[in-house]
C-alpha cells in the first residue's frame, strides 16, 4: 500500500480548490483521484456562463473557471489519478479505487471527501404512466448536448425550475429543439433570476408554478406529458389536468450529495443537508476525513464550492502537521425560518466562523439572529431571501469563546 | 430452414423449454416478438421461488410447483442466476377468517408435498422478522421459498440454449400462422418466415392470440396489471424474507421483499386490463401498494424508492396452466395460461413440454457435448481486490466503472453486449449489468452506455434504442446542418 | 414607455422599473450602479452572450465549448447558433482560440481546450 498525507476523492471544483488550498498551507503530499479522463467534474458540461463574478471577479464559463483551478493544480505538481474511481474510504482512511491499471489502495493521513451530487431520477418522483424513451435528467441532456453533440428530442417539457433544467431550457431551444413549457410544482422558482430571464423569457418559455408532470404517455419514444396544477398540499387538481404533445421531458427536480462512500466509511449523515455532519473546518465527525463542495451542502454558485474547499483543504494540512486540536464543540441548530445551518459543530477555539444556511420558503426583508440560550450573538439583515439562495453569516471568535449551549439560527421577518 | 421445433415467446418459460430442448439432437428456434428476451410477465414480476402451499391439490399448478422449486435452485445455481432461499412468511392480521385461511394453506401445502411448513403466532414471526407489524397476529412461515432475478434466469436460460445450438429470432411478431405438408410456417409482421416441425406457444399474454392463429384457439387470457415499486439497496435488509398477505381472488396480494439483487421490492397491485401493452403505473396503484405494504412493514422507507413499474400476468380461462397437445392441430403444443408461479415452474414446465414433444413424436437423442453451465457474468462483483487487481491487469476494461451506483465496469457491459444473448439496447445492458438500474437510473452511465453499444454494434449513436423499435434515445447528431 | 425588468447582475434580482422616453431610460428600484445601467441597456440595446458548441471535425463524439467574445445583440443570438450548427473546426483548441472571425460583429472563441 502507499501512503500520501492528504488523498481528494474527486477533481471537480471542490477537489481541485481543496488540493491548491492544502499545498499552499505547507502540504506538498497531496494527490486527487478523479473518476472522468480530466479535472473539472460537473464544470466540463455546464459550458454556460455566470460562473467566477464573486471569487475571480470576472465572468466565465463552467469550463474556463475549471481551468483556472485545474493550472493551479498542474502548477503545483499535485499528482491527479485521472479515470480512477475510489470504491471505498474506511475509517482509518484507506482509500481504494480501480483503473484500468488495477486496483489502488492509498493509506492517507487525511481525506477530503469532493464526490459532488446527482440529480434526483424519475423513479424517486414516482410519476404515473408508462416507460419510454425521451424521460433524462436535465444534467444527462446536458452531457449528451454540451459534450457529446447530440440533440436528445424535438419538443420538449421540462419538469422543476432548478438551474440546470432553465440552462437547457435554453440550450435545447439553441439546438433547435421547442421548449414548450417549464413546470414548478412549488409556488416558486428554485432557480436564479438571471436565468428565467435569459433562458426562459428571451426565449418565450413559459414557466407554471405550481404545476406538475402527473401522467407521462407513449410505449417506445415519449409521446405526450399530461400536467396538473397543484394545490398547497402539492396534490394534483384534477380539473386542471392539460395533454401536452412531446418527445423529451427533462427532469431538474433537485440534487442529492452522493454519500455512498461517506455512509460506507461510517460517518453521520444531516438527514436534512444528505451531507456528512462536520465542523467548522469541514471536519467529518470520522477524524481526519473532511468533506467540502456539494456533497457536503448542494450550493447555488461554485464561487461558494470554491470557498469551502479552501478551508477543508487548509484544515486538511493542518491536521497532518499536527495543528489541529480536540476542543469543546458547540453544536448548531436550524431555527424558525432556516431550514438547516452548516456547520452543525464549531470548535470553542475556531476563530471566525461562516455559518452558510438555507431558508425554508422565500421571504421578503428579513433579520437573521444568531444567539445561543442567553444572548444574540450576531445579525444580518436581507432585503429578501429565497431557498434557491445560500446565505453566509459571519461569527466572530470573540463570540463564540462566551457561548453558552447550542447556538440557534433562526430568522425574522421584517 | 426447418426447424424441429419452434417456440414462439422467448419468456422465461420459452428461454428455459429451448435449454432443455438443446441438450437433444435438435434445431430449435426462438420467435420473440420484442427486442430482447424476458419483455413481457417474466420482465416485471415479482422474482419469488414459491413454496408450493398454494397452488389447488391436484392442478398442473399444484404438480408444477412442487416438481419445480428444487430444479429451479439447481438451474439458478448452474445458470449463475441471482438468488437466495430466504424463506416466505404468509401474514394474518388478527381476523378468525384469515387464521382459518392460513390453517387451509398449510393443509394444502401437506398435500402439495410442500416441506418445512409452520404456523407461527405473531411474536415467533417477529423474533426472526423484527420490521414485521405489531398487528400481525399469525404467519404460515415456508422456509423452502426463495427469491430469484426473473430476467436473469430467462437470459441466463436462453443464453445457455444459444450456446448450445438454439437460434433467437427476435423482432419478430408473429402475424400469421399456416400448417402445410406437417410444418408450421410461422410469418413475421416484416414479412420473414420460419418453418417448424413442431410449434410450441410460449407467447404468455399473447398466447391466446397464437393459439387461434395457429388453428387452435379455445382458451383466452385475462392480462392484469400488477404495479410494483423498487427501493434503493440501502433498504435491501428492511426485511429478509418474502412477506405476503392473505390471498384473495385476486392473487397473492402485496408483498414486501428483498429481491436476489438485494433491493427491497413491494406490491404488486392487480388489475384486469384490456391489453397486455398495459404498461402504465398509475396514481391510484402506487397509492395502494404504499398503504398495504406499510400494512405488513410499517417502517418501510418509500423515500427511496428508485423506480416504479408495471408487470402483466397472464390469467388464462381455464384457472390452470394450459400445458398440452392440440387436441386439433398435430404438432402444436400449447404452454398457456402461465401465471404465478410460472416463475417458480419455469424448469418443470420446461420438462412436463418436453415430454410432450416426446409423446407427439419427436425423437430425443442427448447431446454428447451439451453443457448446462454458463459462465457466471457478475463473477467480477464477488472478487477480492486482490482479484480484481489480477483480473484487471488481463482485462482492461474491467478497471473502468461505469455505472457508479451499482459499480459496473466497461468490462461487464461489453461482455453484455457480445455474450449469448447479446443485448442490442440500452434496457438490455441494464438487466443483464445492472448499469443504470441504480439511484441516478442512468443519469451519468446513459450517455457512456449508448456510446459503448454504438460501438460494439456499429450503428450511429442516434439509433441506439433504449428496448428497441422506436425508442430511440437521441434525435440528431449536432453540427451538421449545411 | 415604462417597463418592469428582473435585475439579473447578481442573485438578488431586483425588480427595476424602467420609465423610456426616446433615448432616455429612468430606472428606479435598483440597488446598485450597475442595476441601473442594466436596464439602460436591456431597454435600449439588449445584449447576449451566446455560448454553445462546435462540433470538433477530428475526434469522435467530441464538442468544442465556445461563446461569443464580446456580447452579441439579443436579435442575433439564433444566427449564431445557425452559423454555429453548420461549422466544424479541427483540434487540438486551447481556450482562447479565436474559431471563427467576424459573427454578428465579435469572435467565437474556445471556451475549453481540446487535445
Amino acid at each position: 500500500m502507499i501512503c500520501h498525507d492528504i488523498v481528494i476523492v474527486g477533481g471537480g471544483p471542490a477537489g481541485m480548490a481543496a488540493a491548491a488550498a492544502a499545498y499552499d498551507a505547507g502540504c506538498h503530499d497531496v494527490v486527487i483521484l478523479d473518476r472522468e479522463p480530466q479535472l473539472g467534474g460537473i464544470l466540463m458540461q455546464c459550458i454556460h456562463n455566470g460562473f467566477g463574478l464573486h471569487k475571480l471577479g470576472k465572468e466565465l464559463t463552467g469550463p474556463e473557471y475549471a481551468a483556472v483551478y485545474a493550472e493551479m493544480v498542474e502548477k503545483r505538481g499535485i499528482r491527479v489519478y485521472t479515470e480512477t474511481m475510489v470504491t471505498h474510504v474506511s475509517p482509518e482512511r484507506v482509500v481504494t479505487s480501480q483503473n484500468r491499471q488495477g486496483i489502488l489502495k492509498i493509506q492517507a493521513k487525511a481525506v477530503i471527501l469532493a464526490m459532488g451530487c446527482r440529480e434526483r431520477s424519475r423513479g424517486a418522483l414516482n410519476i404515473a404512466g408508462s416507460r419510454p424513451a425521451g424521460i433524462y435528467s436535465a444534467g444527462t441532456a446536458q452531457k449528451l448536448v454540451n459534450c457529446m453533440g447530440y440533440q436528445v428530442g424535438r419538443r420538449v417539457v421540462i419538469l422543476g425550475s432548478g438551474d440546470i433544467g432553465l440552462i437547457m431550457a435554453r440550450r435545447m431551444s439553441f439546438e433547435g429543439a421547442k421548449v414548450e413549457a417549464v413546470c414548478e410544482v412549488m409556488p416558486y422558482s428554485g432557480g436564479l433570476t438571471r436565468n428565467i430571464v435569459q433562458c426562459l423569457e428571451d426565449f418565450g418559455i413559459p414557466l407554471y408554478l405550481s404545476t406538475t408532470v402527473v401522467q407521462i404517455h407513449g410505449r417506445d419514444r415519449l409521446e405526450g406529458v399530461t400536467i396538473a396544477q397543484v394545490d398547497e398540499n402539492r396534490r394534483p387538481i384534477d380539473e386542471t389536468r392539460r395533454y401536452i404533445p412531446c418527445d423529451t421531458l427533462l427532469l431538474s427536480v433537485g440534487l442529492i450529495p452522493e454519500n455512498e462512500l461517506t455512509r460506507a466509511a461510517g460517518i453521520p449523515i444531516d438527514p436534512v443537508t444528505n451531507g456528512a455532519l462536520v465542523d467548522e473546518n469541514c471536519q467529518t465527525a470520522v477524524p481526519g476525513i473532511f468533506a467540502c463542495g456539494n456533497v457536503l451542502q448542494v450550493h447555488d454558485l461554485v464561487d461558494y464550492v470554491s470557498e469551502e474547499a479552501e478551508r477543508a483543504g487548509i484544515a486538511a494540512a493542518g491536521l497532518v502537521a499536527g495543528e489541529i486540536s480536540d476542543d469543546v464543540e458547540i453544536a448548531t441548530r436550524a431555527g424558525n425560518g432556516v431550514r438547516y445551518v452548516l456547520p452543525q459543530k464549531i470548535r470553542s477555539t475556531a476563530q471566525e466562523v461562516s455559518l452558510f444556511l438555507r431558508v425554508s420558503q422565500p421571504f421578503g426583508r428579513v433579520r437573521f439572529v444568531v444567539e445561543d440560550e442567553e444572548k444574540v450573538l450576531a445579525t444580518a439583515t436581507r432585503l429578501r431571501a429565497a431557498p434557491g439562495e445560500m446565505e453566509k453569516l459571519n461569527l466572530p471568535a470573540e463570540k463564540l469563546s462566551s457561548v453558552r449551549g447550542e447556538i440557534t439560527v433562526r430568522l425574522e421577518v421584517l | 430452414m426447418l426447424y424441429d421445433v419452434l417456440i414462439i415467446g422467448a419468456g422465461v418459460i420459452g428461454s428455459m423449454l429451448a435449454r432443455e430442448l438443446s441438450r437433444y439432437q435438435l434445431s430449435v428456434c426462438v420467435l420473440e416478438k420484442e427486442n430482447d428476451v424476458a419483455m413481457g410477465a417474466t420482465h416485471a414480476n415479482s422474482g419469488i421461488i414459491h413454496g408450493g402451499y398454494d397452488p389447488v391439490p391436484g392442478t398442473l399448478k399444484a404438480k408444477m410447483n412442487t416438481d419445480g422449486v428444487e430444479p429451479l435452485f439447481q438451474a439458478a445455481r448452474d445458470l449463475h442466476v441471482p438468488h437466495r432461499r430466504n424463506g416466505s412468511m404468509v401474514c394474518a392480521f388478527g381476523s378468525d377468517a384469515e387464521h382459518a385461511l392460513l390453517d387451509e394453506l398449510y393443509e394444502q401445502g401437506q398435500v402439495n408435498g410442500t416441506p418445512d411448513l409452520r404456523i407461527l403466532s405473531g411474536d415467533e414471526a417477529r423474533a426472526i422478522e423484527p420490521k414485521l407489524s405489531p398487528e400481525v397476529s399469525r404467519v404460515l412461515h415456508v422456509p423452502n421459498a426463495g427469491i430469484i432475478g426473473p430476467y436473469d434466469l430467462a437470459i441466463a436460460a436462453m443464453g445457455n440454449a444459444m450456446d448450445n445450438g438454439a437460434v433467437l429470432l427476435r423482432n419478430f411478431p408473429v402475424v400469421e400462422i399456416r400448417r402445410e405438408d406437417a410444418r408450421f410456417v410461422v410469418t413475421s409482421e416484416k414479412g420473414d418466415c420460419a418453418e417448424g416441425r413442431y410449434l410450441v406457444n410460449c407467447a404468455g399474454a399473447y398466447s391466446d392470440r397464437i393459439a387461434a392463429m395457429a388453428g387452435d384457439g379455445f382458451y383466452t387470457i385475462t392480462p392484469r396489471a400488477g404495479e410494483y415499486m423498487l427501493l434503493d439497496r440501502a433498504e435491501g435488509d428492511t426485511v429478509s424474507h418474502t412477506l405476503f398477505q392473505c390471498p384473495t381472488e385476486d392473487g397473492k396480494g402485496i408483498l414486501v421483499s428483498p429481491t436476489a439483487h438485494g433491493n427491497l421490492l413491494v406490491g404488486p397491485t392487480a388489475k384486469k386490463v384490456a391489453s397486455p401493452e398495459h404498461h402504465d403505473t398509475t396514481p391510484e396503484g402506487l397509492a395502494e401498494v404504499t398503504r398495504l405494504a406499510a400494512k405488513s412493514v410499517p417502517s418501510v422507507n418509500f423515500r427511496q424508492v428508485i423506480t416504479s413499474f408495471t408487470g402483466i400476468r397472464a390469467t388464462g380461462s381455464t384457472g390452470d396452466f394450459i400445458l398440452e397437445a392440440s387436441k386439433t392441430v398435430p404438432g402444436l403444443i400449447h404452454a398457456g395460461g402461465v401465471e404465478s408461479p410460472g416463475l417458480t415452474c419455469s424448469v418443470s414446465i420446461a420438462r412436463y413440454l418436453t415430454g410432450i414433444l416426446r409423446e407427439e413424436g419427436l425423437e430425443l437423442n442427448e447431446k454428447s457435448d451439451w453443457n448446462g453451465v454458463r459462465e457466471d457474468t457478475h463473477a467480477f462483483q464477488h472478487m477480492t481486490d486482490e482479484e480484481k487487481d489480477a483480473f484487471i491487469r488481463e482485462h482492461p476494461a474491467y478497471g473502468k466503472i461505469v455505472c457508479r451506483c451499482e459499480g459496473i465496469t466497461e468490462g461487464e457491459i461489453l461482455d453484455a453486449i457480445h455474450r449469448n444473448p447479446p443485448a442490442l439496447d440500452m434496457d438490455g445492458v441494464k438487466r443483464r449489468t445492472r448499469a443504470g438500474m441504480g439511484r441516478c437510473q442512468g443519469g451519468f452511465c446513459g450517455p457512456y452506455v449508448m456510446a459503448l453499444i454504438s460501438r460494439e454494434l456499429g450503428i450511429p449513436m442516434e439509433e441506439v434504442t433504449k428496448k428497441g423499435g422506436d425508442s430511440r434515445m437521441l434525435v440528431e447528431r449536432i453540427g451538421e446542418d449545411k | 414607455m415604462t417597463r418592469t425588468l428582473t435585475c439579473i447582475i447578481c442573485p438578488r434580482g431586483c425588480a427595476l422599473t424602467a420609465e423610456i422616453v426616446g433615448e432616455d431610460v429612468r430606472v428606479s428600484g435598483h440597488a446598485c450602479k450597475r442595476g441601473e445601467a442594466y436596464a439602460v441597456n436591456e431597454c435600449l440595446h439588449p445584449m447576449r452572450t451566446v455560448t454553445a458548441t462546435i462540433r470538433v471535425n477530428n475526434r469522435e463524439d467530441t464538442m468544442a465549448a465556445v461563446k461569443t467574445r464580446e456580447p452579441v445583440a439579443k436579435g442575433d443570438m439564433m444566427a449564431v447558433m445557425q452559423m454555429l450548427r453548420s461549422r466544424t473546426v479541427a483540434a487540438p483548441i486551447r481556450i482562447g482560440d479565436i474559431l471563427v472571425q467576424d459573427v454578428c460583429g465579435t469572435d467565437i472563441v474556445a471556451t475549453r481546450d481540446v487535445e
